[in-house]
Order: C-alpha cells, then sequence, then structure tokens
C-alpha cells in the first residue's frame, strides 16, 4: 500500500505533458492538486487508525544480494510528515498552476514537483536506509531543477548549483554513515537498527558514524555553518518555497534526526552536537532575518531560526522536548507554508515583495490577509493558534534548560513576532503605498490553500488537548523511542511561561517600530566577512574550477606525443615501478645460447627496426618496416607457426605496397624536432623497452602449463574436424571472434572506400 | 634464445614508442606497426615457444604428440596481425586524404579543429 502512494506521483509525472494539452495553467493546477490531496486523504485514514503496536514494515525484495528492499514503514512520524507533504503538496499544487499561468514552463514544473513529491514521500516511509538515500539524493536533484527553474537568469543557477553542491555533499556524507552503519550492524533495516540500537552505541566507529550522518541532516536543513544556500534557493518560484525551502525538504534532516534518534539519544556528541548546532542556527537566522525587507527572505530567515530551534529540542531529548518539537514543526508548516504563498500571491498581485513599498492590501485582498493574519498570528505564538501551543511549550522546555539556551530561544521568539508583523500584518495594515502594479485580489486558486492551512492552524491550535495531542502523541513516540504520554491544552493559566510569551510579543512589536534602523544593519561584520561559509564556499568553487582548467591544459594540451609521453610515463612509473621493486635478478632464466639461423632473424629484425628510426626518408623507412616485418615472419617459421609466417609475409608485403603508393611522391622527412626531445623521447622508449624485456625474462621464471593447449590439441579433430589446430581454434572454436576480425576488415575497407572517394568542397 | 627474442621485443618497442613520438604522421603509423610486432612477439614468446613443431595433429592420429608448439598463442596473433594491417591500411590512406588537404604531416599542424 504504502510503496502505491510512494509511487503515484512518478507514475502521473512522464503524463503531465499529456494532461497539459488539455488543460493549461490554472485547470491543469486543479487537476494535479487532485494527486496530493488524495493522498492526503489516506494518509489521513491511515493515521486515524493507527495501532502503534502492530506497525509492520512493509518489504518488497528489490536487491537482495546487497540488503537494499524497497522497505516501508508507516508509523506515527512517517504519516505526520506524509501529512505535512500532501497537504501542503496540495496548496501548493493548486496555486502554482494560477500563479506560474499556461505554457509549456508549468509543465515542467508540475513533472518536477511530482517527481520530488514522490521523493520526500520516499525519504519518510523508507525502512532502509539506502533506500532513504536514494530518495533523499533524488530531492536534491529535483531540488535543483526547482532551484534553477527561472534557468535563464545567472542568480537562479548560481543558486541552484550551490544548493545542489551543498546538499549533495551533504549527501555523500550520509551514504558513508549509512554504510559505516551497516558494517557494523549488517543490516540496512531502519526497524532492525531501532530494535537493537546496543550494537551501533558500543562499537568503535560510533563516533564517524553520529559525524557522518549529521553532516547529511545539518547541510538538508541548512544548519550553521551551511545554512547559506536556503536563503539564496529563494530564487525559486513562490510556490517552490513554499513547499521545499519552509515545509518539506528542508524538514528531511529534522526528519533524519528524529527518525535515527532511539539510537543515539543519550550519546553526548549526538546531544551536544543537535544543541549546539541547532542552537546556533536559532539565533544567527533570526540574527540575520532582522535586516530583510523583501517578503521571502525574511521568511527564509525565519525557517532557519525554526530549523534550528527543532534540531536542538531534538538533541535536548527530554520527552518535553521532542513534544515541543513535534508541535513547533506542525506549526511551522501550516503558518511557513501560508505565508510563502500569500507572500507569492502579494507578489503575483502587486509586482513587489518588498515590505517598504506594501500595505493597504486589506481591502484589496480579503482572502489573503484572512490567511496572511492568521498565519503571523500562529507564527508570533497567539492565542489561540497552534503557533502559541508550540511557543507555550518551547518556553517551558528551555525555562528547564541552560540560561543561555533559554536566552536564544527568548531572542528567536522575539524576532519571530516581529517577523510575523512584517510578513502577516504590515502588507495588510500599512499605509498604502505606490506598487509596480495595481493589486487586486488573485483567483481561488491563489487563495483556497493558504485559507485552509491557515484555518487549520486555528483548528488544531484550539483543539490542542484533543486533536493535536492524538497526533503528537501518535508522532512523537517513534522519536523518543519509547511510548509518551502526551497531554497538551491551550490555556495553562496565568504562569511565568505565558508572562514570557506577552513580553516576546511586545518586545517583537518594539523591533517592527524601529524597522527602519534594523534595515540600516550589516550583514556581517568587519573581519567575519572572509570567514563567511558562503564566501569559503565561492572560493573553494573557484579553486576547484581553477585546478580542473589547470589540469586539463596540461594534461589535454593537443599535444599527441604529450599524452603518449604520460601514458608510457604513468605505466613506467606504477607497474614498472612495481615490477623492478619485486623482480629477484637471481632468479631470471638466462640462457644466451642460440643457432645460427636464429641469430641471423634476430639481426634482420634489429636492422630493419634501427634503420626506420633513423631513416631521413619515407622509402626507406617504409622498406624498413617490410625488413623487420619479414625478420618477424622468419622467427614464426622458427618457432612451429607456419599459418603466422604466411600471414605475416604477405600482410607485410600488401602494407609496403599502400605504403609505397600512398607516400612515393611526398618530399623528404623535415627534421621537426630538436636534439633534446630526441634524447627525452629515447629515454622513455627505451626505458619501456627494457621493462618488456625484463617481463618476458621474469615470465619465463615460472613454470607454465596450459589447460588450454592440452584442451584444443585433443578436441581440434573429434570437436572441429581439422588436423591444423590454430585454423580450427579460429574457424571452430573461436569463430565468433574471428567473425569480429572480419567486420572489422569490412569496416576499415569501407572507411578507405569513403576516404579515396572522398571530394573536398571548394577545393 | 629466449634472452635473444626479449632484446629483439624490447628493441621493437623501443623503436615503436620512439617513433609514435615523432612529430611526424608517417613515423607515427610506422611507429604503430613496429608497437604492433612487439606485441606480436611479446604474446608469442611469454606462450612458451617450441622450436620446430608446428601444432598439426597428424595423419591417423587423434592428437599431437609433445613436443609442439601452443596454438592458442598463435591464434591470438593471427586474428592481431589481420586487424593490425586494417588499421594501417585506413591510416595509410587517412594520411594520405589528409596530406592533400592540409599540405603537411606535421602533427604540431593538426591539433586544431579549425581551418588554419
Amino acid at each position: 500500500m504504502t510503496l502505491f502512494q510512494i509511487f503515484i506521483p512518478f507514475l502521473i509525472a512522464p503524463f503531465v505533458p499529456l494532461i497539459g494539452k488539455k488543460r493549461e495553467g490554472r485547470d491543469l493546477g486543479m487537476v494535479l492538486a487532485l494527486v496530493p490531496f488524495l493522498l492526503f486523504i489516506s494518509f489521513l485514514f491511515e493515521f486515524i487508525n493507527l495501532k502503534p503496536a502492530s506497525i509492520t514494515p512493509e518489504v518488497y525484495q528489490w536487491i537482495p544480494s546487497i540488503g537494499v528492499d524497497l522497505a516501508f514503514r508507516s508509523d506515527g512520524l512517517s504519516l505526520l510528515f506524509g501529512l505535512i507533504i500532501t497537504g501542503i503538496g496540495s496548496a501548493v499544487f493548486l496555486f502554482a498552476g494560477g500563479y506560474l499561468g499556461r505554457g509549456i514552463e508549468t509543465i515542467k514544473f508540475y513533472i518536477y514537483i511530482l517527481i520530488f513529491m514522490g521523493a520526500m514521500l520516499g525519504i519518510v516511509f523508507s525502512d532502509n536506509l539506502l533506500l532513504l538515500f536514494i530518495f533523499w539524493e533524488l530531492t536534491s536533484f529535483s531540488s535543483f531543477l526547482l532551484i534553477g527553474f527561472k534557468h535563464k537568469y545567472v542568480a537562479s543557477r548560481y543558486a541552484a548549483l550551490q544548493a545542489l553542491l551543498v546538499t549533495g555533499l551533504g549527501g555523500l556524507s550520509l551514504l558513508a554513515g549509512v554504510i559505516l552503519i551497516n558494517s557494523v550492524t549488517g543490516t540496512f533495516s531502519i526497524s532492525a537498527i531501532i530494535a537493537d540500537p546496543s550494537v551501533i552505541r558500543e562499537s568503535s566507529l560510533l563516533v564517524p558514524i553520529i559525524i557522518l550522518i549529521l553532516g547529511g541532516a545539518f547541510t538538508k536543513s541548512a544548519q550553521v555553518p551551511f545554512h547559506f544556500w536556503l536563503p539564496n534557493a529563494m530564487e525559486a518560484p513562490t510556490p517552490v518555497s513554499a513547499y521545499l525551502h519552509s515545509a518539506t525538504m528542508v524538514k528531511a534532516g529534522v526528519f533524519l534526526v528524529a527518525r535515527l534518534n532511539p539510537v543515539f539519544t543519550g550519546i553526548n556528541l549526538w546531544n551536544d552536537s543537535l544543541m549546539i548546532f541547532g542552537g546556533t542556527t536559532m539565533v544567527v537566522g533570526a540574527f540575520l532575518a532582522l535586516k530583510q525587507t523583501d517578503l521571502k527572505k525574511i521568511l527564509a530567515y525565519t525557517t532557519l531560526s525554526v530549523l534550528g530551534t527543532l534540531i536542538m529540542l531534538t538533541g535536548y531529548g527530554s520527552d518535553m522536548a521532542l513534544i515541543t518539537m513535534i508541535v513547533y514543526l506542525t506549526a511551522h508548516a501550516l503558518y511557513k507554508g501560508t505565508l510563502f504563498l500569500t507572500a507569492g500571491a502579494i507578489d503575483h498581485s502587486t509586482g513587489t515583495r518588498d515590505v517598504r513599498i506594501l500595505g493597504g492590501l486589506l481591502k484589496k485582498m480579503p482572502f489573503t490577509a484572512y490567511a496572511g493574519i492568521i498565519a503571523a498570528f500562529s507564527m508570533a505564538g497567539m492565542i489561540p493558534m497552534v503557533g502559541f501551543v508550540g511557543k507555550e511549550l518551547l518556553y517551558e522546555t528551555s525555562l528547564s534548560g541552560e540560561p543561555a539556551l533559554f536566552f536564544g530561544v527568548l531572542f528567536a521568539g522575539v524576532v519571530m513576532v516581529y517577523s510575523a508583523i512584517q510578513a502577516g500584518i504590515h502588507p495588510y495594515f500599512a499605509p498604502e503605498k505606490e506598487t509596480p502594479l495595481s493589486p487586486h485580489e488573485g483567483d481561488f486558486t491563489l487563495t483556497a490553500g493558504t485559507v485552509t492551512a491557515a484555518t487549520l492552524g486555528l483548528i488544531l491550535g484550539v483543539s490542542a488537548s484533543t486533536l493535536l495531542a492524538g497526533m503528537v502523541g501518535l508522532a512523537v513516540s517513534p522519536v523518543a523511542g519509547k511510548t509518551v504520554d502526551v497531554s497538551l491544552g491551550l490555556w495553562h493559566g496565568f504562569n511565568m511561561v505565558l508572562f514570557l510569551s506577552l513580553g516576546t510579543i511586545f518586545a517583537g512589536y518594539g523591533l517592527y517600530t524601529v524597522r527602519e534602523k534594523l534595515y540600516l544593519l550589516p550583514q556581517v561584520y568587519g573581519p567575519l566577512e572572509y570567514l563567511m561559509p558562503s564566501k569559503l564556499y565561492d572560493k573553494a568553487l573557484n579553486l576547484l574550477m581553477f585546478t580542473a582548467k589547470a589540469q586539463t591544459s596540461f594534461f589535454q594540451n593537443g599535444y599527441l606525443r604529450n599524452y603518449i609521453i604520460t601514458i608510457f610515463a604513468t605505466a613506467l612509473l606504477l607497474v614498472g615501478g612495481y615490477f623492478f621493486y619485486h623482480l629477484d635478478l637471481t632468479e631470471l632464466v638466462i640462457d644466451p645460447s642460440m643457432e645460427m639461423y636464429e641469430a641471423i632473424a634476430g639481426v634482420v629484425i634489429i636492422a630493419g627496426a634501427i634503420i626506420a628510426a633513423v631513416a631521413n626518408s619515407r622509402l626507406y623507412a617504409v622498406m624498413a618496416l617490410g625488413i623487420t616485418g619479414l625478420g618477424v615472419a622468419l622467427v614464426f617459421i622458427l618457432y612451429g607457426a607456419p599459418d603466422l609466417a604466411l600471414t605475416q609475409f604477405s600482410i607485410e608485403t600488401l602494407s609496403v605496397i599502400l605504403f609505397v603508393l600512398a607516400i612515393y611522391k611526398l618530399p623528404k622527412f623535415l627534421k621537426l624536432s630538436g636534439k633534446n626531445s630526441k634524447i627525452r623521447d629515447l629515454i622513455i622508449a627505451s626505458s619501456m623497452g627494457v621493462f618488456i624485456t625484463f617481463v618476458i625474462l621474469a615470465v619465463y621464471v615460472h613454470e607454465h602449463s596450459s589447460e588450454l593447449k592440452d584442451f584444443f590439441a585433443s578436441e581440434s579433430l573429434p570437436g572441429g574436424k581439422g588436423r591444423n589446430i590454430v585454423n580450427v581454434i579460429l574457424v571452430d572454436f573461436r569463430a565468433l571472434d574471428t567473425m569480429g576480425e572480419i567486420m572489422v576488415l569490412g569496416i576499415a575497407a569501407i572507411g578507405i572506400y569513403g576516404l579515396v572517394k572522398l571530394v573536398r568542397k571548394g577545393g | 634464445m629466449i634472452l635473444f627474442l626479449a632484446l629483439i621485443t624490447g628493441i621493437l618497442t623501443t623503436v615503436g614508442i620512439f617513433l609514435l613520438l615523432r612529430r611526424s604522421l608517417v613515423k607515427v603509423i610506422l611507429g604503430l606497426a613496429f608497437l604492433g610486432h612487439a606485441a606480436n612477439l611479446l604474446i608469442f614468446t611469454i606462450g612458451r615457444i617450441t622450436k620446430g613443431k608446428a601444432a598439426f595433429v597428424p595423419e591417423g592420429l587423434q592428437s599431437p604428440f609433445e613436443p609442439f608448439a601452443d596454438p592458442l598463442p598463435q591464434a591470438l596473433i593471427l586474428t592481431a596481425i589481420v586487424i593490425g594491417f586494417g588499421v594501417q591500411a585506413f591510416l595509410i590512406v587517412l594520411f594520405k586524404q589528409n596530406y592533400k588537404s592540409l599540405k603537411s604531416d606535421d602533427l604540431d599542424d593538426m591539433n586544431t579543429t579549425d581551418m588554419l
């Protein structure tokens, strides 16, 4: 069942062009939004009927030899993510049709985003680490296509490549971690690993495993210092930002950490890394959000901050913290997805996303305003939104922790209020200003999704003690690795936490009143600029390109002899070096005895070779080649190979004739190479010659027993009906080789014919 | 004789590579031919050589009696000789056509795809 659900998006993707022929733009979006919506309904039924005690993985064999199965597991965590992916997906699919309009680009968009949705579902439902990795990489690739969607712009292509490289590098890290886990546990099955975590926890590879897995999670979820790709990825069309860069893909890292938390929790390296990196990201993201004026950038930096908070909460590890993580994650998906889409709707209708010139949209865009305001309330943590529940829990958790943590959370909370006002209140209530386009409400595709998602945030908040608590209870147990009792409530009376909530709201409003000053904040401070991860990324990329260029122009320099020298020098150095290092000269069989006729054949060959090497006339050189060929034929005769000799004689004669026909009119050789290059070439050539000589001598050290010789000798007559064994091999035992050989000759003949007949146009 | 054959193969390799590294295209083709001879002799020699007796099944017998030459390297070399010839013939004609249009057999004039 899960297999089917996950592959539906992949199955539908190829048919999008066909559907797109009948229905364009808005209509296409309405049809395709049915895909995530129906999946959402099916996940919802599963979620309602979920019995945590009786979850069994769904396993289909795929590559049994390396332990990769199509194994899926639908527990509370998977299903919660599945609901977010398909729920926000429905809104985004509906929105994108109206937002992007008609045309071939929209069709491409839906193909990419369907593949992305399938991959994302694959990640959250996989019960096999390698399968998870495959889907993980697939999200990286599809997000590359989506970020670079406006591929005519340099900034889009740059951002797409950056996201791909950073998350791709993290993917490699994850793969290495997965392989290490497999080498320790002998399985890729997540269920099996979680069932018996002691194998990993007690292994000597624990530290590298944790570091590599976190490398994957932190790049994907844009934790400091890998955070820089996320704000740049805002080059993508707004529906992509809403979907990938707030609700789903960037949460894949959080998901991975949550999924594997039962295995590693309690190990200091794991919890501390999560808290340090998550906490840093939370504060840095919030700080960088202060000066943003672009709606999408505001949302992107606050997303960073939230991702950091989620990672930090997982690292904190208490039941309370994990519950908070799940509530906060759900709340964030609902309000941030909504705010991104309302930002897209505002951009679509006014032509700008700059908060400084937006205002007065309440009456012009009432539905968008409703969704935006409700979502902003949730983001700011106002009662009775789900965001309020999340924020209360967050403050309560942080109060029990380190003071640094508490102040970090408080700072991020204040900025969250400030950013919520900017993104969800300011555009509707601020005084109206001149915008590039005259604002108007979009049709229902641009509002239906946001209104629903924002309302859902309200419903979940109001029903905190029932609906939300039930959901969270199912989702949090797999993260904690045990059953966790969840009791949530909207109202906790007048206590410290409520007081803090009110305080942050006032402080956030205070920041809003001095926003003009905040916009002037520098992005980085002085010497920090040189340490900025994005700068380091650029430097590393430039270095890579520079090295590639230098290496290419060094090796691929267009001179044949340089290639040949490189090849032979490498062979000499590596193979020859190894060979001579292990060569035992005393073992070699040196038998200098020879007969007169053998000597004659040898002298003929050597004479021909030397004449060819030094001749300054082509004709002489060709003659010398002929002489050598005849000498080789002589050797063949002497050592029982009459067939070879016969062939060699005729072929040698033929090639000499051909050569002479082709070159007899040409002038003498010019003296092309200088003395130095001749000496260099001679050294390389003779080293290779010496190497070959010693190879032959070394081969003779070992006894030779050829089973093939015996086989062919005894089978030639009975099996091949021939007495000339060489012939039988060629035309019978290895007839296919001979057919290939004939084909090579045929192709050469066709080539020669073509070349001879070639008439060059225009002389 | 093994030493002698090994030396011959080494010298043929040397000449082959030396010619392969020249700038004249004709010499490069010759170099390939010499390298081909060297390779054939290498296979022939390391397959063990047997003086005189070819791999024939004598009349009246079902299989030859030792000593006789190993037929397998011979079969491989036979294929190599013929294919080597095919390649060489093609190269010669290619060189001829190339010379017609470039009026040069200097490889350094041929390291660009653009017309000079």
